[in-house]
Order: structure tokens, then C-alpha cells, then sequence
């Protein structure tokens, strides 16, 4: 059974990964960063519930069973077939966004899996960005992420177009070239307090968002 | 001879001209100094493997007849307008447009070429499709841009769809003393238009000295025109054996789609210059993406088509 179950999350993984390419031909670029067995926590902006897939789908298969994205409970709870997609296929860290209600620490929880050796994906903005801005101002996680372990690079990286091949509201998505572009690490810095990191942090990742086309 | 012979044939041909390409290149290569990296020839190589899939493709195609070429260009289309409407100005407005140009507007012209009604794939996406889009669009009631929203829509239409399913319509031409063979129209069609662009960037490279339009394209020159030009007809005229047509008549047609593959180029490197991009795509290596090595077909094929189809077809 549980041998089963993991091939369907093989399979559904490997079928999630087509159809992203299908739709998207996405392409990562590794701009200022090589892709290797490094411990990371990705950052990205958010316009897409299908944000995290494609992350997932540029990332070389050696890296994607050491990375796990951190997403929200209460999306990937709901449902037997959210909850296999969330747990086995994409292995995801469960954070519960109730502030009120949570039982669990979301940054303990973060910092739980990176000490296990996973590398993370998180959207610092904390929900999808659906307006004219470019990025929302980011939540504090990545901060306290940053102070617990100062070691681990983040990395920004920039999502381009997800936002118009399915804008929120919208059921089909439309078939267009989508790339992943990944950027240098940041680290907090000597004497780095909260808002001065996380502005840093989000320009890295705006900066990454006019990146010259490289081949 | 049947036409399975002649492509056989044709196959040969090309499998030497590549093989010979891919010796000379690895050649290059091995002169390149130990530790250093030449882009010219990793492009060369890259793009010598290109046509290896390219030349992979089309006879596999073209193997399994009708159904394979009009899947096979089906399925380029959708490629090349995943990334000609990447770039195209819209908005969510758009939408529902932009998946029935995709979903619908694109299967549909496919499947009027395979059941070769001639009368509604002709005007399917220049009469209808350009009428009833703007209608959906316009229904979402967002008018910013509109006029050119719209208009890049119907343009990405017209050359990735409309334009490039008249390669596998030549199937349906009925030529007298030529029947069964129509499929190897296209071998010639896509050979001389491909060897055109092949041979204007060599004799460009070699004796290029007038650029034509330097905003548009700092690569295309008279030189490299004239020669290229000449000499992908003159290869026309000596494949003529595949065609229904005579030497001297291979020879004209060939020019006629050549000059249309040149001015093709011409025309989508103006766009990406409008766009600000040297590349429509990434998907294949060496050359870009699926409207960078297809501009020149999509420009000849319909040319081709209808002379072909005024001068020799019953139908």
C-alpha cells in the first residue's frame, strides 16, 4: 500500500511536471546562483496557486526530493486529493495561517525541516498578489527564518507570466512561456534589523523581476 | 517511382548533408584550444543537433502520412503561437479570447485541412475568427488598448495558425500524373526555404559586406540575399525530380518562396525588435524558438500553395 502510494506520487508528480511544460514550456535561469545540493530557502512572489508547481518543475530532480514547500493548511487539508497532492507529492510543510487558532509556530515549524536537511519554498508575501503592484510588502517569516538559521542562503526568485497564463478568477489557462529565474543569495547582515533585511531581501527579488534574457 | 522512394531518397540526401555538417563541426571543435570555449561553434553544434530532431521529425511525420503531417504542424502551430501570443499586447480581458484562439480556433482549422474543405479553411480564421474574437473580447468590457489587443491576437492567428496549416493543405492539392505523391510538396517546400536560410547565413558570413536594414536585422546583407537566394534556387531546380514541376519551373517556384522566406525573416525580426526580444522562445537550441526557424515557411507556404494550386491542381 504504501509502496503504491508512492509511485502514484511518482507518477502525479512526473504528470504535474508535463502538463507545467505543456502550458508553459517554463525554463529556469540560474542567474547569479548554480543549481546544486546546497541547502536554500527559495523566496518568490506570488500570483498563482500554480506558483509552487512550477518552481518544483525547473528544479533538477535531485533537488526537488530535498525541497519542500511551506504552504498553507487550511488550502491543502480540505480534500483527500489536496491532501495527497500536499503531503506525497509535493511533500509540503503544513503551516496553519490562523494566527489566532494555530497550535504550532510556523517558523518552528520551518526551522524543524530545514534542520532535518530540506531546502524550502516560501512566498514571503504571504498570499497571492493579484494587483498592479509588483510585489506586496513581505510578511516577517523570512526574517525570523534568516535569524534562527543565518547559514542557510536564500535565494530569490522571480515567477514570470504565471500570472497571465491563469489570472485569478480564471479556469482555463492559457498557453504561454513562463520562465523561473533564480538570483545571488541574500544573508542578514551584521546589525541587520528586521526592516532594513526584509527591504533588502525584497529589491533582490524585484531586481531579479528586469533580468536581461541569458541563455 | 512511388513517393516513399523519392523521400527515402530525399532522407539519404539530407542525413549526408547533415553528417557532413556534423564532421566538420566536431573538426571546428577540436580546434578550439583545450579549456577554452568557442560560442560560434557550441551554436553551430547546438544548432547542427537541431536540425538532426528537425529533418527526425518531419520524415517520422511524414511516414505515418496525412494524419502525422497534420498532427505534426498542428502541434507547431501551438508551439509557435504559445510564444508569438507570450509577447503579444493583452489583458485579462482576453481571456476567453485568447483559449478559443488556442483551444478551439486552432483544432478547428486543423481538422478543416484534414477533411480538405478548401472553401472554410481558407477563410475560417480571415473571416471568422477575426470577426467573432473582438466580440468576446469586447464583451469583458476593458477598452484599454483594445484596438491593439485585438489586432496582435489576429496577427499571432494568421501567421502560426493560419499561415502554417498551409504546409500540410498541400496534401490536398490533386495534381494530374501526380497523384499520391502531394506529400512530397512539402519535403520540397520545407528543404529549399530551410536551405535558403541556411545559405544566406553562409554566404552572409563569407562575403556580407551591405546590410539591408541594419535596425531591423545587423545580420541580413545583400550579399548573403543574392547568394543564398540563388543558390537555394538553383538546389530547387535540381530537386525538381520530386515535383510535378520541370527543371525551369522548380527553379522559379523556388525563388518565389525564397524571396518570401527572406522577407518573412525580415518581417517577424521587425516584431521582435518591437518587442524588444532577439528570440520568440528557447525550445530549440541553437536556434531559439519554433517562429525563429519557422518565419521563412510561414511566409512561402500559402504563396506556394495557391500557385501551386492555380497553375497545376484540378481542385
Amino acid at each position: 500500500m504504501k509502496f503504491l502510494r508512492k509511485w502514484l506520487a511518482s507518477l502525479a508528480g512526473h504528470s504535474v511536471s508535463l502538463v507545467a511544460h505543456t502550458v508553459t514550456a517554463v525554463r529556469g535561469i540560474w542567474d547569479g546562483v548554480e543549481p546544486g545540493p546546497i541547502q536554500r530557502v527559495y523566496f518568490a512572489n506570488h500570483t498563482s496557486n500554480a506558483d509552487t508547481v512550477l518552481i518544483w518543475t525547473v528544479l533538477p530532480p535531485r533537488l526537488r526530493k530535498q525541497t519542500r514547500p511551506v504552504a498553507a493548511a487550511d488550502y491543502w487539508l480540505t480534500s483527500p486529493l489536496r491532501r495527497f497532492f500536499g503531503k506525497d507529492v509535493f511533500n509540503t510543510v503544513l503551516i496553519d495561517r490562523r494566527r489566532e487558532e494555530r497550535t504550532e509556530d510556523p517558523v518552528k515549524q520551518m526551522v524543524a525541516a530545514l534542520d532535518e536537511g530540506s531546502s524550502l519554498i516560501i512566498f514571503p508575501e504571504g498570499k497571492r498578489n493579484s494587483g498592479d503592484t509588483k510585489l506586496l510588502p513581505f510578511k516577517t517569516g523570512l526574517y525570523h527564518l534568516a535569524k534562527a538559521r543565518p547559514k542557510v542562503d536564500l535565494v530569490p526568485v522571480w515567477i514570470e507570466n504565471l500570472n497571465r497564463v491563469m489570472p485569478k478568477g480564471e479556469i482555463i489557462p492559457l498557453p504561454l512561456l513562463c520562465t523561473v529565474r533564480f538570483g545571488a543569495p541574500v544573508h542578514l547582515a551584521e546589525g541587520d534589523d528586521k526592516e532594513a533585511f526584509l527591504a533588502r531581501a525584497s529589491d533582490a527579488l524585484l531586481a531579479l523581476s528586469n533580468g536581461e534574457d541569458i541563455k | 517511382m512511388s513517393a516513399h522512394l523519392e523521400l527515402v531518397l530525399l532522407v539519404f540526401g539530407l542525413i549526408a548533408i547533415l553528417s557532413l555538417a556534423s564532421v566538420v563541426a566536431v573538426l571546428l571543435n577540436q580546434r578550439v584550444v583545450p579549456g577554452e570555449t568557442s560560442p560560434v561553434v557550441e551554436n553551430l553544434l547546438a544548432r547542427i543537433q537541431a536540425w538532426w530532431s528537425m529533418v527526425a521529425l518531419l520524415a517520422l511525420a511524414m511516414l505515418f502520412g496525412r494524419a502525422g503531417v497534420v498532427i505534426l504542424f498542428a502541434l507547431i502551430s501551438f508551439a509557435a503561437m504559445r510564444e508569438f501570443l507570450t509577447l503579444t499586447a493583452k489583458s485579462q480581458a482576453d481571456h476567453y479570447a485568447l483559449a478559443v484562439a488556442f483551444f478551439i480556433v486552432l483544432p478547428v482549422q486543423y481538422y478543416l485541412i484534414w477533411i480538405d474543405w478548401y472553401a472554410m479553411y481558407s477563410i475560417f480564421i480571415p473571416v471568422y475568427a477575426f470577426l467573432f474574437l473582438p466580440i468576446i473580447s469586447a464583451l469583458r468590457s476593458d477598452t484599454k488598448g483594445f484596438l491593439s489587443r485585438v489586432s496582435e491576437t489576429q496577427w499571432g492567428l494568421m501567421i502560426c495558425v493560419f499561415a502554417a496549416s498551409h504546409v500540410p493543405a498541400l496534401l490536398t492539392l490533386q495534381i494530374p500524373g501526380y497523384e499520391g505523391k502531394s506529400i512530397l510538396l512539402i519535403a520540397f517546400l520545407v528543404v529549399v526555404v530551410q536551405s535558403s536560410d541556411v545559405l544566406q547565413f553562409v554566404f552572409g558570413k563569407l562575403f556580407g559586406r551591405t546590410k539591408i536594414a541594419p535596425q531591423v536585422s545587423p545580420s541580413k546583407t545583400w550579399e548573403g540575399f543574392f547568394g543564398g537566394v540563388l543558390a537555394a534556387s538553383t538546389l530547387g531546380a535540381a530537386l525538381w525530380w520530386l515535383t510535378p514541376f520541370t527543371p525551369g519551373q522548380a527553379f522559379l517556384l523556388s525563388l518565389i518562396i525564397t524571396l518570401m522566406g527572406f522577407f518573412g525573416g525580415l518581417v517577424m525580426s521587425a516584431i521582435k525588435r518591437d518587442k524588444g526580444v532577439k528570440d520568440w522562445g528557447h525550445l530549440i537550441t541553437g536556434h531559439g524558438g519554433f517562429v525563429d526557424r519557422l518565419d521563412s515557411v510561414v511566409f512561402s507556404a500559402p504563396i506556394f500553395f495557391h500557385v501551386v494550386r492555380y497553375y497545376w491542381s484540378v481542385t
